[in-house]
């Protein structure tokens, strides 16, 4: 499955290309340059993430989709978002909260999106919830018959989520046109992926869900982009969908408040000579891709731009209070349409009707035959389970379970035939024999059981019928009246349950 | 999005002399995983960082690997498995690194810890504790103030506390607490303020408010960093002539009716304050309770002051207007007091 990266999926590259990828990583790591420059005067809102020495994933990856294609980024996928034509201004009124910004300053980071234009679903700080959003943007390409290719990237740390596993086990099963870039940058915060896994490749989570993955150096950005471009395609060719684990490295703590002293020096010496810039630049000096000149020319137009964006970033106003009450529901602000590229008869009956019933062909996991696999591991003396009592598709190690003993304080337990049973079958149960009593037991649960304290066989906790009605007592029907004998509320000159007179007008 | 930098942690809490929330709370850390090795601590990052908070800051070095667990990044697994330690006898003490991720393992926490006892009698010795709520422009998933959800859930105990000493004492008692226990930790709080903790192995009990300050005309309800803004409010108050009974929680579930409610037979008057959203806080609960226990001796409407029913926006202009502050609430005491 793991694909080495250095043979090329695609057509070569172009000039034009090359020149590309090297102008958008110069512009994400000078804008964030720049962010960095603007943390320290106090100008950028709350944390700020740094993807320097990782801007080849971003790029690289993003580079290999088309136009109509979707991305949702982390907060290191800057670059990603300028491969898909976000200005530098967007990334930098994010972070400073500014009322130009893509979020109006109601959430600042790469945390903003674009649905109709660029095709970009907003993360959360919630890492991995992306994956399934993401596959559901691939289902819902391919109902609609756009034939679009959704990718997204993950941390090595944020592929512990429950939300990573439960999204790959939905686009596996759904063969979705999903690329999910593993972006192994070495540290989850201040922990080593040898701390959160014990598995030296990420991409080999794939194997466990039936995704085809590769793995490549995350500082090479040929190699970024193309293990990207066959990914892409295969997803597009209904092939997918794709994991692409690209090792890389976290060249600075966390966020800036981070100094990331846990990290090893030699750790940092090893990546710092692996730049992905300077490796680039050698790549494309010596393969006479380009020379000083061309290197000048593209350096100088980052300046310029990133110098009006920044400018305009900053002279942006705040945003004005007011607008933290608006915009939690769509009151017919937007319009919800699909942009349909195939028939919609195609999904209606009767062309949509099929004959919902299982066939055997659906269900090759079936026979005594399967039960075979694991990756080397032994459980003893397994008996096989006849067939006809096995879960399909369940591992033998399942159907072997021992029946607990009996717990102390626990009801009647299902007996070993239900442990035995296959999912999905009832099981029935003879009833106790003696009478359920609840837990949390005191004094006060004897009352739960019938007994000669309760001679009327009444649950004691129904209470017996109240006397009264729901007025506090016959005379006093008024509901306004309190024990005081005086009209609801407690003045000493008796007043109504309201300000005075005058006091309404001044209010609100 | 982040916290405020937590700047360079002293390892060590200091002996004597006030402190903030964060050492108070390492300090209750510290005291009770002395005290009992059946205390173990669980979480992202707790152990060679010390915590995103650095809350957690040197427990590792004392109390080694197997009390100090450092997990994945997996909020399900460490409450399911925090779960399960407590069934065989332990008591883990769970860290979300911000609170905000707890609705990641919302079914362990709602639907596994929380009922266990009540089913099959299976109590859940546990706390989860984690830094919640907003004023440090942390953005809409790191300035979360999640507690109604799990007030809502019987079975659990949840407490907010808004001092050091109380958090201290209150963080001893929900790990000695048979009962599942949430600790929200507000980090506007953790080194805003400093306090001299009592001396000795004292706690305070959950599910007993605390009236900081007695007053006749209105009595405001509030917790964590709210309370602080009700007892600035009251300052303000008073030179107005307004003399407000501030009540501080500190514990949510269950919630101390009887101190609420003798303050509110005495001024009649009560204005609930909240960071939370307004749409069922706690404020409407309260409310709710002063009519089934003291209506009759109501003056005037039970008032609220609350953040808006939106998340939690980013700039700080936008912030500010979601969050209640201490003109908010002096503007609420003072409309109240004139009924
Ligand atoms: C569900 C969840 N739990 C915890 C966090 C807090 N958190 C933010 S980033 C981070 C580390 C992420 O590491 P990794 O996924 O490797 O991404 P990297 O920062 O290295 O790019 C943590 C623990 C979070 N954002 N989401
Ligand atoms: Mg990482």
């Amino acid at each position: 499955m793991t694909q080495s990266a250095t043979q090329p999926a695609t057509q070569p590259m172009t000039r034009e290309q090359h020149l590309d990828l090297y102008y958008y990583m110069q512009l994400n790591r000078q804008l964030e340059e720049r962010m960095v420059r603007l943390f320290r005067q106090n100008k950028i809102v709350g944390g700020l993430y740094s993807s320097l020495g990782q801007e080849a994933v971003s790029v690289g990856t993003c580079y290999a989709l088309e136009k109509r294609d979707w991305i949702a980024p982390m907060i290191r996928n800057i670059g990603a978002l300028l491969v898909k034509g976000v200005p530098p201004r967007d990334i930098f009124t994010q972070h400073m909260a500014k009322f130009t910004s893509p979020t109006l300053g109601k959430d600042g980071t790469s945390h903003f999106g674009d649905l109709k234009v660029r095709h970009i679903v907003s993360p959360i700080s919630m890492l991995g919830d992306l994956i399934p959003v993401m596959t559901g943007v691939a289902m819902a390409g391919r109902y609609l018959g756009q034939n679009i290719v959704a990718l997204t990237w993950i941390g090595d740390g944020g592929s512990s989520t429950g939300a990573f596993h439960e999204g790959l086990g939905l686009a596996a099963s759904q063969r979705a046109a999903f690329v999910l870039i593993i972006e192994n940058n070495q540290w989850a915060y201040s922990t080593p992926v040898s701390r959160q896994v014990p598995i030296q490749n990420l991409a080999d989570r794939g194997a466990a869900y039936g995704i085809a993955s590769a793995i490549v150096d995350g500082n090479d950005v040929v190699a970024v982009y193309q293990a990207a471009k066959e990914a892409v395609n295969e997803c597009r060719a209904g092939r997918g969908p794709r994991i692409i684990e690209v090792k890389t490295m976290r060249m600075r703590g966390h966020a800036q408040h981070d100094p990331a002293e846990y990290v090893p020096k030699e750790m940092f010496d090893y990546w710092k000579a692996r730049d992905p810039i300077t490796l680039y630049e050698k790549y494309l000096s010596e393969n006479k891709i380009w020379d000083a000149a061309a290197k000048s020319e593209i350096d100088a137009r980052i300046e310029r731009e990133l110098d009006v964006e920044q400018k305009f970033a900053e002279d942006s106003p705040l945003p004005p209070p007011e607008l933290a009450e608006e915009g939690v529901y769509c009151d017919g602000c937007h319009k919800i349409e699909a942009d349909w590229k195939r028939a919609k008869a195609d999904l209606m009956p009767p062309k949509s009707s099929i004959d919902p019933t299982w066939r055997l062909k659906d269900l090759p996991a079936y026979t005594q035959a399967a039960i075979t696999g694991g990756n080397g591991a032994k459980t003893s003396s397994q008996t096989p389970v006849p067939a006809a009592t096995a879960a399909p598709a369940s591992h033998p190690a399942m159907q072997k379970s021992v029946p607990a003993p009996a717990p102390e304080r626990i009801q009647p337990q299902p007996g070993p035939q239900a442990a035995h049973a296959a999912p999905g079958t009832e099981v029935v149960t003879e009833e106790p024999a003696v009478p359920r009593v609840p837990f949390g037991r005191g004094p006060k649960d004897k009352a739960f059981r019938q007994s000669p304290e309760n001679p009327q066989n009444k649950p004691a906790y129904t209470r017996a019928p109240k006397e009264k009605s729901f007025s506090r007592n016959p005379q006093e029907k008024s509901f306004s009246k309190g024990p005081r004998n005086k009209p609801f509320g407690k003045n000493a000159q008796g007043k109504p349950f309201t300000k005075n007179p005058q006091d309404k007008q001044g209010r609100r | 999005m982040s916290h405020t930098a937590p700047s360079a942690s002293s390892k060590v809490v200091p002996a004597s002399g006030p402190i903030t929330m964060v050492d108070a709370i390492r300090q209750a850390m510290f005291e009770e995983m002395e005290r009992d090795p059946a205390v173990v601590a669980i979480g992202e990052d707790i152990g060679v960082y010390g915590g995103a908070f650095k809350v957690t800051d040197g427990l590792l070095a004392k109390f080694g690997r197997e009390r100090v667990i450092e997990t994945p990044i997996a909020e399900t697994a460490i409450i399911g498995a925090a779960c399960g330690m407590s069934f065989l006898g332990l008591r883990p003490v769970a860290e979300m690194q911000f609170i905000d991720f707890i609705a990641c393992c919302f079914n362990q926490v709602t639907n596994f810890v929380a009922k266990s006892h009540y089913l099959w009698g299976a109590p859940v010795p546990m706390v989860i504790r984690g830094p919640s709520g907003g004023g440090v422009h942390g953005g809409p998933f790191h300035s979360a103030n999640p507690e109604m959800y799990f007030v809502h859930t019987p079975g659990l105990k949840v407490i907010y506390p808004s001092t050091p000493s109380d958090a201290k004492g209150l963080l001893k008692s929900a790990i000695r607490d048979n009962n599942p226990v949430l600790f929200f930790e507000h980090k506007y709080l953790y080194r805003r303020l400093k306090e001299e903790m009592p001396p000795g192995d004292y706690t305070v009990p959950i599910g007993k408010a605390i009236v900081r300050r007695a007053g006749r005309d209105l009595t405001i309800v509030s917790y964590a960093a709210m309370a602080h803004i009700a007892m600035e409010a009251a300052v303000l108050l008073a030179k107005e002539g307004i003399e407000a009974e501030v009540i501080d929680l500190r514990t949510l579930l269950p919630l101390d009716k009887d101190t609420i409610l003798t303050s509110v037979k005495k001024t009649n008057k009560l204005l609930v304050v909240h960071e939370d959203t307004r749409t069922g806080g706690i404020a409407g609960e309260i409310a709710a309770l002063v009519f089934e226990g003291a209506f009759e001796d109501l003056d005037g409407p039970v008032a609220r002051v609350t953040a808006l029913d939106t998340p939690v926006p980013y700039a700080p202009p936008l912030e500010e207007r979601f969050l209640p502050n201490t003109e908010k609430v002096v503007a609420a005491a003072r409309e109240l007091a004139k009924y």
